[in-house]
């Protein structure tokens, strides 16, 4: 930019004007996207009466935590967060175990049927969680699992996501060069110890790309907690946040926005510190 | 499994294992052992699939050919009565044109926002990041809470409509007319969803060679026809990828439409899933419920079955 300006500076102010005009833009074009978000933080510390003031303020001179120790009273909401972190926890590792096995076999272990299997594999990307939830519902019903939390458990962590996650591991495990593996058969490693102590370490940009969207598919699942779970203490958090609501049915805005901001703020913190991992991981996922 | 493939090597009576040994290779040669390996590993995946994909689209695919109530508990093989009934049911059409609506509104919207931001962002300057990072946000935030809070913005004494009447537009209620409750859903869903396609349109724009550039300006290419003729055909993969993935995406959208207007007003926003759910779950139907979502399968199935074709087809520029 400075050898521009240098260069011919009848050029340097128009494209200086340009750059502050995109960022207008940009900046604008942010607004829907950001103000949503900043604007529930700040409503879930005003008084219930300031709520929908108008116009629309992102202030208010008594701020009050009221709300914040309602959502704990309401319902059991700290039982909730709990069930939605342990919930989101469990599926996440044995996703990236049952992952990391299958795509590692798919990508390298040549055996018969393999791509058959494979393409078996897939169809459980492309069957909605809608039409396999019905019969699931049967299912549990018959196992007696309703009400407890093995069916988001058991689906969630080796139905969709953790065949997208397969997805992404076969296609990283595909691109990574054989040498490596090949020296250490030499060295008679077994495969076992190949995919655990050569393949596994090298993995950590897919891994971390699998573990971020599979934690974020199982924290927000919103179907298959309504259909399973009945009883408020074993309610995951999506679901608990439309339960505010009081005797009349009339919702009770400040609280649900405090829970809110509860259950987005933590994952908005994560997603802030680490985003290059969020983004790049995304974009390497092989969603080719 | 194990106890079946396993024992060889221990059950082998000494001196066969002495005269194998000595006349050759043992039965585990490494190839054996790595196709038994290959299966133990894709197992836990594959028995997942098959017992929480396949075996509930079987199970369905047997549901809908029943009339089977869940109050009534009584369950009695109907044959092709379900189907039949798809082209008596009042309602359907709506949900259809509905479902239409909101899957191609959410794809042009989205599809559409998520290049031109991604074409913004893709230069150098200071703030790039902090704009990535502002405009995939919402993709972090779960999206209960995301559509509570449109929700409540979207009221009509709340913080939209206040807005507009700042500058003088007495703005809608939005939630409580067919039309804009539609235009409600799709750019709340769009909003949160549009930085996952902004984030593969820029690493597809970072991957066009930039000779290509410097060659249509030196031939005095607009940057108009630059785009068209250049970037367009090249991130044609993606856009193919993007476009298939977003509708199917829209076609299972389930907890925006459910706390956003619960398919409301009347059935202006019920999109298939949700019918699917009220039928199944609400007036416990199971067998049109079951019905309804094989139709659902078969839609997301025929635009996979499309995008294979087409990427086939049209795209030309796939390594």
């Amino acid at each position: 930019m400075r050898t521009d300006a240098r260069t011919s500076s009848a050029v340097a102010v128009p494209r200086r004007v340009r750059r502050a005009l995109l960022v207008i833009a940009l900046a604008v074009l942010a607004v829907p996207f950001v103000v949503p978000t900043i604007w529930m933080v700040a409503a879930s510390v005003k008084p219930l009466a300031e709520i929908f003031d108008a116009p629309p303020s992102l202030w208010t001179d008594s701020p009050t935590l009221s709300a914040y120790a309602e959502a704990f009273t309401f319902q059991p909401f700290a039982r909730q967060y709990v069930n939605s972190v342990y919930i989101a926890v469990v599926v996440t590792a044995i996703t990236l175990l049952v992952s990391s096995l299958a795509g590692y076999a798919f990508a390298r272990i040549r055996f018969p049927g393999a791509n058959a299997l494979f393409l078996v594999v897939l169809t459980g990307l492309l069957v909605p969680s809608e039409v396999t939830i019905v019969p699931l519902f049967q299912l549990f019903k018959r196992a007696g699992l309703i009400n407890t939390h093995w069916p988001l458990i058991l689906v969630t962590s080796l139905a969709a996501p953790c065949v997208l996650a397969t997805f992404i591991m076969r296609q990283f495990f595909i691109a990574l060069p054989l040498e490596l593996e090949e020296a250490a058969r030499l060295d008679g490693l077994g495969r076992p110890a190949i995919w655990m102590r050569i393949c596994l370490p090298l993995a950590k940009p897919a891994l971390s790309a699998v573990a971020i969207l599979t934690f974020l598919a199982s924290w927000n699942l919103y179907l298959e907690p309504t259909v399973y779970l009945t009883s408020p203490e074993m309610f995951t958090l999506p679901q608990a946040l439309t339960r505010f609501t009081d005797a009349y049915g009339g919702q009770m805005w400040n609280t649900q926005l405090a829970a809110a901001t509860m259950t987005v703020l933590p994952m908005l913190i994560v997603f802030v510190l680490a985003q290059r991992h969020f983004v790049e991981g995304l974009a390497h996922s092989g969603l080719k | 499994m194990t106890t079946t493939t396993q024992p060889p090597e221990q059950v082998v009576v000494p001196a066969a294992a002495k005269a194998r040994r000595a006349s050759g290779p043992s039965f585990w040669t490494t190839r054996r052992r790595d196709v038994l390996t290959g299966y133990l590993f894709i197992l836990p995946q594959l028995a997942g699939v098959a017992v929480f994909v396949l075996l509930p689209v079987g199970m369905a695919i047997w549901y809908s050919l029943n009339d089977w109530n869940v109050f009534t508990g009584k369950q009695t093989f109907v044959g092709g009565e379900n189907y039949a009934a798809l082209a008596d049911d009042p309602q359907l059409p709506k949900v259809l044109l509905a479902t239409v609506i909101f899957s191609g509104g959410v794809v042009v919207v989205n599809i559409t926002l998520g290049l031109l931001i991604a074409v913004l962002l893709n230069r150098r300057f200071r703030g790039v990041t902090l704009f990535r990072t502002l405009f995939f946000s919402p993709v972090v935030v779960s999206v209960v809470a995301w559509t509570l809070v449109w929700g409540f913005l979207l009221q009509d004494n709340g913080g939209i409509n206040g807005l507009l009447g700042a500058v003088g537009i007495d703005g809608p209620n939005w939630l409580q007319h067919g039309d804009t409750a539609m235009v409600s859903v799709v750019i709340t869903q769009v909003i949160r969803s549009v930085g996952v396609n902004m984030v593969l349109f820029l690493a597809a724009l970072q991957g066009v060679p930039e000779e290509l550039y410097e060659a249509a300006r030196i031939d005095g290419a607009s940057s108009r026809s630059v785009f068209a003729r250049i970037t367009l055909p090249l991130i044609s993969p993606t856009l193919l990828l993007t476009v298939i993935v977003t509708v199917v995406g829209a076609l299972q959208s389930f907890a925006q439409i459910a706390v956003l207007t619960g398919g409301g007003p009347e059935l202006s926003t019920t999109v298939l899933v949700y019918y699917v759910f009220q039928q199944a779950f609400e007036f416990n139907d199971i067998g049109y419920g079951s019905t309804l979502a094989l139709m659902l399968l078969s839609f997301v199935m025929l635009l996979t079955l499309l995008q294979w074709q087409l990427r086939r087809k049209w795209v030309f520029y796939e390594d």
